[in-house]
This record gives structure tokens, sequence and C-alpha cells, in this order.
């Protein structure tokens, strides 16, 4: 029993640059603009803060430049697509190649040269809880500050005035434009405030998770938190449960290559975005106009349950995703 | 709030769409602001509120000049403006809706902007649930909603632009009655409508705007004879007598038939539709924006399926086969933004003549040009084959668009066709649709523009909040009477003699 | 006459800009590493093109390459952005390997030819996949295709270390060579299969005469300008897309049959090595006219073949080659924005 709280414990470390880059991804998406450089910013800053702090011995400079990094191709993305009416899928996934290389470049220097690492650091007394304390309260700061980047998003978008612009931002814009607010301007904050947080996610992996650089380092974390954000609708806390189920499966992946010794288990690693897509594939299928009809068709007694949970799993995006501005 | 416009001025294009404005409206009461379709109405309210700025003149609130960068701006300075689709949160509740960038310090918690709210709603008889998500309601309640949201951010004059378009009978009571209760406490209402009787019920002075002039220049005290009004809205000519053009006997049958349609679209139900639209006739759709051509001409084109009943084409019952196979039996479909769906911008005419093409495994490119150069003469488009779409003048893009029509179209639905054009593009364009109809064609057009309806169409077809009209041979309607008929004058009246 | 010259300039300054602000920014990158840019630059812009053998590996990456540009040339023609390409290219080498393992006695000739329809089938089959994914299920092209290539490269895993593997040991490095006489014909010293780029070269005369002169070119032009008004003016928007998308899956899966059969002569796990990806920017950078393909892809083959030389004579990472062909594409984008 207590192998299967030090596992879970594993699993919320695990996800931890997920989430923090997901909560980023979540809020830039939220007021409208998507964001689609984050493979290769993540990989950028994870470099940018993994050389800072070796150089300077200090961690939170590493984040903070870290972080520096993520804001400045957030604003790059915000300037040629939301001032210079570029696509923003075009000009995201060109940065996200782009950042890519310049990571692999920048970074060989530092391949493999070991650094400093996040400390350790359990709670005292909470540490020594019984299952919550080997849950929560073993960890170190960046993982604590995952955790508690999830109740922030959540009441910052559903908690605050703030919140409620950032998503009107993403759902029609010209309705907050006619309240006098400037949607450029503020899309640009919500950006750049992702693109901090993706860039400390990216750090959480080099500082921490994957402590140490190397060519390609986070794996394609960018593309799965991407799709982690579509998958859990735009809605924190099932953003973070997306990332922790991502995590869990890519433990059992590792597991199971000691279980399944004639098994290429490398195949298993790939299986979590597969069956991300494939769940977001049939729930949109389940909540299609047409599944809803033959839906209406069914007996009574089945059709409030089925119903209420096609609506409890369908994920609407923000109507103004991606979308220009343009003033009514 | 006393507001007032010196010399106001805006141009679109080529179009003044409003001319040297001097009026003014006085706190306290509500003012009618009058004009056809095209007149200048809406230019001005959004100058007024900030949505547009203006080449010439001033906007004086309270005797003080002010510049409005943006709806912003002419909040703070106490305007708010009800769009006729109110510019709200689909996705939020009443509440959040509220609380959206509500101006700082107005409502210092959840709780007081609840309290405030249902304290509003009360005291303007609108009744309200502060929890209801807005894709839920009504274009009537979320008018109500946006009304109590402007107020409570500190509006001090309120315009609502065709307020009563959209919504149901009982609503529009209920609104008369708030904006009566708002202006007697004091604030200005904006009230801009085309519909006489409204305003006759409602206001207590008329401005009426034509060509984007004010008519005669100033305010006039309510009441004023409806005549008198008509005149002022839609010059003489618009209560000079019909010319009489009798209608040729039609044996072809029906290029459309519609038999007991129901469809739903948005807002709007239309029920129990049975029509015969036979060839070579020109049908005007009269109405205001939203009261059932589009979703009729959508039904036409084969774009949308009705719920039920039948859509038969030359007798070929084509229901739900989607808009390919309506127009592989003849039915063209000309949409109003001729850019946005009409044509590719990018692409000249001779590609469009090569799109049209429907055999061969190359373009024949030659036979393209061939046709484009033909179509530019018949139609004296200012163009050359080659020259893309987009950068054709909107007059031009129209001709092009009529001249993409194939030969064997029988059935042409045209959205509003002469929009944003000139009088001799338009005069043009009517001709060629004439000349298609002569041919055997049978024309369905949408027009805000009653004039252009009156002068064009065979047969006229009014559709009012949602229902279509039976249709009205040209020869026995009168300007004002169809004025009348848009606004809702008479129409139970037309549809029971036609049953 | 003077206006015109204005807009002669006003046209060029654009391009000019972006190049210099794709090799400035390059150049701050090479800066920041201690190595003269100029050597580097020599090394990633004429490296390619110094000795003979560096000139045929050249020639067998802008093969691909071009390949995969041409095919998304197509789909960003439709309006598409085929972000699966690259899990196209996998799937059509493992479908190329199929007929190549099965009967290794037949006839090379007809071997190839049955491995390069195999292979167009497989990507194909992988295309139409995301095409059913965003007609039905609504999900965007860009995740579908992400979540194929995921599943391509999971799949190309498993044969590798699964039924492929190799004789004496499953290996990541790799199945088994092909049989020499397998192989694509080629110059030994070389390493050059002519028919590679002569395929590429008759895919791109192909694709640009379909895309410029037949119907079928420009109703997939017309669906990707502007859907509604297509289908208003009588085309079948969804089909076409659906169609553009099978066509770049074909010829994907091409580029990884020859991968399979003229360049690693095995099925590898990184059979596609990032080339799809590297031709979305070759696409993006030659805006869906095919003419520029040719040039773009070869520039592109050419500094990625060059820079393979950077770790050794001057101690920093081949990289840059990406860095310079993303700055490049990202400024050419910006060249491109109206301003407002």
């Amino acid at each position: 029993m207590d192998q299967l709280w030090i596992d879970l414990a594993a699993v919320l470390a695990a996800a931890a640059p997920l989430v923090i880059a997901a909560m980023g991804e979540t809020l830039s998406e939220r007021a409208g603009v998507i964001n689609l450089s984050l493979d290769g910013t993540m990989l950028l800053a994870a470099m940018t803060g993994f050389a800072v702090a070796l150089t300077t011995g200090n961690l939170l400079l590493g984040f903070a430049a870290a972080a520096l990094v993520g804001a400045a191709i957030a604003a790059v993305l915000g300037l040629f697509s939301l001032t210079l009416g570029q696509s923003q899928t075009a000009v995201g996934f060109v940065l996200a190649l782009l950042c890519t290389d310049l990571s692999s470049f920048l970074g060989a220097p530092f391949v493999r040269v070991p650094g400093p690492a996040v400390p350790f650091t359990p709670i005292p007394a909470l540490a020594d809880v019984p299952v919550l304390g080997t849950l929560f309260f073993r960890h170190d700061p960046v993982i604590y500050a995952s955790f508690l980047i999830i109740p922030a998003t959540a009441y910052l978008l559903y908690g605050t005035r703030l919140g409620l612009i950032v998503r009107a931002l993403g759902e029609r814009p010209a309705a907050v434009y006619a309240r006098g607010i400037d949607v450029i301007r503020w899309r640009y904050a919500m950006l750049i405030t992702g693109g901090a947080l993706v860039g400390i996610a990216g750090a959480a992996f080099s500082l921490d998770l994957k402590q140490g650089w190397s060519y390609r380092h986070t794996f394609g974390a960018g593309w799965i938190v991407l799709a982690i954000v579509i998958f859990g609708g735009w809605r924190p806390w099932r953003v973070a449960l997306g990332c922790y189920l991502f995590a869990v499966l890519e433990i059992v992946a590792t597991r199971s290559q000691s279980a399944l010794p004639n098994f290429p288990t490398q195949i298993i690693q790939v299986a979590p975005f597969v069956l991300m897509i494939f769940v977001l594939a049939l729930v949109n299928l389940a909540s299609s106009p047409a599944a809803m009809r033959r839906a209406a068709t069914l007996p009574q007694i089945w059709q409030r349950p089925l119903l209420g949970a096609i609506n409890r799993l369908r994920a609407t995006a923000p109507a103004a995703l991606g979308q220009p501005f343009e003033r009514p | 709030m006393h507001i007032a416009v010196e010399h106001l001025t805006k141009r679109f294009g080529s179009v003044c769409a409003n001319d040297r404005l001097t009026v003014s409206f006085a706190a306290g009461q509500i003012h009618g602001v009058l004009g056809e379709n095209g007149a200048g109405k809406s230019t001005l309210m959004k100058l007024l509120s900030g949505y547009i700025q203006p080449d010439e003149g001033r906007i004086v609130f309270n005797d003080m000049p002010r510049r409005l960068r943006g709806p912003g701006d002419a909040l703070a300075a106490g305007v708010g403006m009800v769009q006729q689709e109110p510019l709200d949160i689909p996705a939020f509740t009443v509440l959040e809706n509220l609380l959206c960038a509500a101006p700082p310090g107005i409502f210092r918690s959840r709780r007081a902007a609840q309290t405030a709210l249902l304290e509003l709603a009360g005291r303007l008889g609108f009744p309200v649930d502060p929890a209801a998500r807005l894709d839920q309601l009504t274009i009537g309640q979320r008018q109500q909603v946006e009304i109590m949201r402007l107020l409570l951010c500190g509006a001090q004059v309120l315009i609502l632009d065709e307020p009563t378009t959209g919504i149901t009978a009982a609503q529009a009571r209920a609104l008369f009655a708030a904006l009566r209760q708002i202006a007697a406490e004091g604030r200005t209402v904006l009230f801009v409508s085309h519909k006489l009787e409204e305003v006759a019920e409602l206001c207590h002075t008329v401005t009426v705007l034509r060509n984007g002039q004010v008519v005669p220049p100033g305010q006039l005290p309510m009441p004023q004879p409806q005549e008198y009004l008509l005149v002022l809205m839609f010059g003489e000519s618009g209560a000079a007598p019909p010319i009489y053009r009798p209608l040729p006997a039609i044996d072809a049958p029906p290029v459309w038939e519609l038999r007991n349609i129901t469809v739903r679209s948005g807002a709007l139900h239309l029920v129990e539709l049975n029509h015969r639209f036979p060839a070579g006739r020109i049908i005007g759709l009269a109405g205001l924006d939203g009261s059932g051509q589009q979703v009729l001409l959508r039904l036409l084109a084969g774009q949308q399926a009705p719920d039920r009943g039948q859509v038969l084409v030359n007798g070929r019952d084509l229901t739900g086969a989607g808009a390919l196979a309506f127009r592989q039996a003849g039915v063209e479909y000309l949409p109003a933004d001729r850019l946005h769906d009409g044509m590719i911008g990018a692409l000249s005419l001779a590609d469009h003549f090569a799109l049209l093409q429907r055999d061969g495994l190359l373009v024949d490119r030659r036979r393209a040009e061939e046709l484009a150069r033909q179509a530019i003469a018949d139609y004296q488009i200012k163009a050359t084959p080659v020259t893309p779409i987009a950068s054709l003048s909107g007059g031009n893009q129209q001709r092009a668009m009529l001249a993409l029509i194939p030969p064997t179209a029988c059935g042409i639905l045209a959205e509003q066709p002469t929009r944003g054009l000139d009088v001799a593009s338009a005069r043009a364009i009517w001709s060629r649709l004439q000349a298609r109809r002569d041919d055997g064609c049978c024309i369905i057009f949408s027009s805000p523009d009653l004039d252009e309806i009156m002068e064009y169409s065979d047969e006229v077809i009014v559709c009012f909040a949602g229902r279509i009209g039976p249709p009205i041979p040209r020869a026995l309607l009168s300007a004002s009477r169809l004025a009348e008929l848009i606004g809702g004058v008479g129409f139970d009246a037309l549809v029971n003699v036609a049953r | 006459m003077r206006t015109d010259r204005l807009k002669l300039v006003a046209s060029l300054t654009r391009p000019v800009l972006a190049l210099v602000a794709a090799f400035a920014l390059t150049t701050l990158a090479l800066l920041s590493t201690g190595v003269s840019p100029l050597e580097a630059y020599r090394l990633v812009l004429f490296g390619a093109f110094s000795t003979p053998v560096r000139l045929s590996d050249m020639i067998m990456l802008a093969a691909p390459l071009l390949l995969c540009a041409v095919g998304l040339s197509i789909t960003f023609a439709g309006g598409l952005y085929n972000l699966g390409v690259e899990g196209q290219m996998i799937a059509g080498a493992i479908a190329a390997m199929v007929p190549l393992r099965l009967w290794p006695d037949w006839p090379p000739l007809l071997l190839w030819l049955l491995s390069g329809l195999s292979g167009a089938t497989g990507g194909v089959v992988w295309a139409l996949l995301i095409g059913a994914l965003r007609q039905y299920a609504n999900v965007s092209e860009i995740f579908a295709g992400l979540g194929m290539n995921f599943l391509a490269s999971g799949l190309a895993l498993y044969m590798v270390l699964g039924p492929w593997r190799r004789q004496t040991s499953a290996s990541l490095s790799g199945t088994d060579l092909l049989p020499r006489d397998l192989w694509l014909p080629t110059i030994d010293r070389l390493r050059l299969a002519p028919a590679a780029p002569l395929i590429a070269l008759l895919a791109l005369a192909v694709v640009w005469w379909a895309l410029t002169k037949t119907r079928w070119g420009l109703e997939v032009r017309a669906v990707g300008l502007n859907p509604a008004a297509a289908g208003r003016l009588g085309v079948a928007a969804a089909r076409r897309m659906a169609e553009t998308l099978a066509a770049c899956g074909a010829l994907a899966g091409i580029a990884g049959m020859l991968q399979v059969v003229a360049v690693h002569h095995a099925l590898i796990p990184n059979i596609s090595s990032g080339i799809g990806l590297l031709g979305l920017l070759v696409a993006l950078l030659a805006r869906a006219d095919p003419r520029w393909l040719l040039p773009i892809a070869v520039a592109f083959a050419s500094f990625t073949v060059g820079s393979i030389q950077l770790p050794l004579t001057l101690g920093i990472d081949s990289a840059i080659a990406g860095v310079l062909q993303g700055a490049l594409v990202l400024f050419a984008l910006v060249a491109r924005a109206r301003v407002r």
C-alpha cells in the first residue's frame, strides 16, 4: 500500500513541468491566442535556465532567465500575429522549430554537464502525516509551486474580475472592446504571462525533473501540453487532471519495461499522446449534432445520464480562439 | 445629460454617411431618430457612442466638447449604446457579463452587483435571473440585460438601435415602459427606428435623417402627422402613385415550391410556409434586418435544410440535398458580402470562369479568358481578365458576380444586390437582372432599401418578425403602405386576407 | 513611372530586410559561441559544395525534402497545415519495407515499384486518417497530425524492435540492412542514387502542372483561399481538402520509401529525421508557389549538409543550420505582413 502512495507522489512530481506550462498556455488560449511555439519555448528556456543557474550558481536567476526567455518568445509571437496580422499558427510553428534549434546550438557547451538542482525540501511536520505527507509534502519547491498554480489559475479565471476580462477576450473580444478595454494590449499581457510560465516549466525540466541539459531535453513536452489544454477543455482543473493522467501513463510505460522484457516498451511512450487525441475525437464525435439527434431517440432512462455525461465531457474552445481581433 | 452634435461629418469611401449634421437632444426625454435604411442613423449613433470617429465636426456632452476614441470613452462620459445584437459575452452568466470590465469602484462585490441588478430590474419591470447563461436567453432578454448593464455602469444617455427587431410584442411593451421610466429619472434616451408607430407611441421628439442630413434641420416635437413623416423619410416620390405594370399570366411550373415548411434559425422560427415562386418574376423581400428574409433565402439556396416540409426546385424534391445539388438544379445564390462568400478575392475573373468549367482534365484557359473578355464587354466591368477580383470596385465586383451566373440558371437569389453601389452601377445591375427575368428566370432579392424594392419588384413579400407574408403585386402597393407593413402595421390583416 | 519605381523598390526592400534580419539573428547566435561567423557561414552556405561526396549527400537530402515540400505546397494551397507530414513519411517507409521483406527474391525493379506503391499507400492512409479526424471528429488537422506522427514513430519503433528486429539481437539502430541488390542503384563512392532526385523533380513537375494547369488544381486553390465562395461556385470543398491531404501523404510516403531503399537501406526508428517538418518550412517560405520549392529545398538541404562539418572543424553545434532556416522563414512571414 505504501508503495502506491509513493508511486502517486512520483506521478505528481513528474507532472509538475507539464502542469506549469499547461496553466500558462491555458491563460493565453483563454485570452484568444494560441502559442504554438510551446515545444521550442520550453527547450530554449530549459537550456537558458540551466546555463544561467550553472554559471551564476544561483537557481533563482536560472528560473528568472527561463521565464524571461518564455516571455520574450511570446512577445515575438504577439508582435508578428497580434500587431502585424500574420497567422498565429504559422508564426508559432516556425518559432517552435527555430527555438528548438537555437537551444541545441547555444546549449551545446552544456550538454551533460553536471549542474545545480532544486533541493528536496520536505515540509517539516506536514511531511510526516501519513499518506498526505507522502503525496503532497515530500517534494521540492517547484513541485509545490505546481500544486499551487492550479487553484491559482482557476481562481484567477473564475474568481476574479481580471479573469472575467481574460475569458471575455477569448469569447467575444468585441464586447470587451465595447467596455473600453484595449483588446490587443490585454492579449499581449496574457500571452506574455503565459509564455513566462511556459519558460519556468522549461527550467523545471532542466533544473529539477530531468536535471541537466541534453539535445531535445524535454522530448516533445510542448506539443503534449498543447494537446492536454484542448483535452482539458481549457478549464484549469481538467487540464491539470490531463497532465497527471499523462504522467501516470508515462510511469506505467517505464515500469512495464521491466515487467515485459520481450515487448518493445518504447512504443508505450508514444501512447499517451495518441490516446489523448483518440479520446478527444471520441468526445467530439459523441457531442456532434448527428450523435445528439440519435441520442434523442433513445429511451428516457438512458437519455438523461448519457446527455449529462456528454455535456460534462464536451470541451468548447473559446469562441474567438486564434482569430484576429477587428474593431466592430 | 444633454448631448449635441455640430457639423458632424463621416464619409465611407465616396459615400457621405453623415453630412454636416447639427442636432441636439435634451435630457429627461425620449428622442426618436427616424430614417430609412442607409439614411445615416446608425453612423450617427456609432459616432455618439465612440465606435467610429468623425471626419469633421464635434460632439458636445453637457456643453463640453468631447473626443471619443472608443466606446470606453463614451461610456465613461455617460453614453451607452445597445446594439441590435447586444455586445455581450454569450458564454457568461448575466452577473458575470455585468461584472466583466465594469468601471472600477462601481460594484464592491459580486453580491453588491447582484443586489443592484435585482433592484434595477425590479424598478424597470424586467424579470432577470442573474445566474442564467446569456446564450440561453432570447435577443429580447439579452437586450434587457444590456440596458441594465449600461445603466448600472453609469450611462446617462442610452442609445437603442432598432431595439424592437427580433423581440416579441410583450418584450417591446416591457421595453417601452422601462424606457419611459429611465427618461423620467432624468436620463436621455435615443430611440433609433424606422417604425413610425413606435416613435409616435414612445417619443417626445423626433429627428428625421435622409441621405445623411437632418430634414428639416433640427428636431420636431411629437406628435406629427404620419404622412408628413413618411414624406420626410422617403421624399415626395414615396407618396407618388405607383406605375402600373400588369403581370403576364404564367403557366410554367414554379421555380421553387415550399410545402409546409418549418424551420428554426437562431431566435427566428418560421412555421407553415407554403409558397410558389413562379418563373419570369422579380420578387422583392422587404423587412427589417433579421425579420426572416435571410432564412428564406438560405432555405431556397439549399444552405439550410428545413426541420419539416419539402423544398421543390422545378418540381424536383431537393429537401436536405445540400447547396451543391440546388446549384446543379439551376439555383444561383448571390450573397451580400461579395468577397467573404461570393467570390475569391485573390483569383481573377478568368480564373472564376475557369472554376465554372465542369469537364476536362485541364483548365481551358483560352476559353475562360474569352468568356471573361466577353463578360467584361457585356457587363462593362472595369478590369482585365486577369485582374484579381479583390482589386475591383464594389460595382464591378457585383457585375462580375452577375456575369458568372451560368446561362442555365433558372432561379437567382440575390441578397442586397446593390449594396454599397452608386446609382449608375445599381441601375446597370438591375437592367441585367431584368434581362434575366425576361429570359424566364425567377429572381428573389432582399434589400433594406424600400425604394429599390418598389422600383424593381414585380411582387413584394413582406417579412415581419419571422413571419413571411403573401406575395403582393407591386401595382397594388404604395411606398407608404410598404413602410407600414415592414413595421408590422396591418401585417396581420394582410396575412388573414391571403388566407 | 516614378511611383512604379518606388513600388519596385518597396517590393524589394522587404525581402532584403527579412534576409538581413535572419542573418543578423544567426550571426548573433554564432558570435555568442566565440567562433568567427565568416568561417561558420563559409561552411554552412558553401560546405555542401566542397566535395563530390558532400554534394551527393546534399542531393540525397534534398530529394525527400523536396518531395515533402511539394506535397505540403498542395495542402497549403488547400488551406491546411499538414503537420502530420512527418508521420506520413514514416508510415510510407514502413509500408515500403513490407514487399521488400516479404518477397526479397523477386526482381528488384518490380520490388521497387511495389515498394513505392506501398509506401505511397501508407502515406495516403495516414493522411486520410487526419482528414477523417478533422472532418468528422472536429479535431484540428494540426493536432490530428501530431497524434498521427507519434503513432507512426511508435509503429516504426515496434517494427524495428519487434517483428523486424535484427537476427543477432534487437537494436535501436534499425533493422538488418536490405540485400545489396535491393538498394536503389547507387554510385558507390558518392552514396548517390540518381533515381531519388529524379523522382523528386518529376513530382515537382507533376504537382506544378496539376496546381497551375488542371481544373483540380484551380479548385484546390479556390478552396484554400475561400472555402465558402468556392462552395457557392460549385466546388466540392470538403472532398478537395481530403484529396490534398491524400496527395501530400502519397508524396511523403514516397519520400519515406526513398529513405529506406536509397539512403538508410533499412528501417530505422528515426527514418524521417525531421525532414517532413523542414519541408513545412520550405513550403511556408515558398508560399505554395511551386517555382520556389526547388531552389529553397536545395538551399536548405545544403545548409543542413554544410553544417555537419561544424562540430569537427569549429567545435560548434550543427543546429545553426536550423536556426538560419527558421529565421529566414520567420522574417519572411513578417516581410509579407500588411502594415496597419
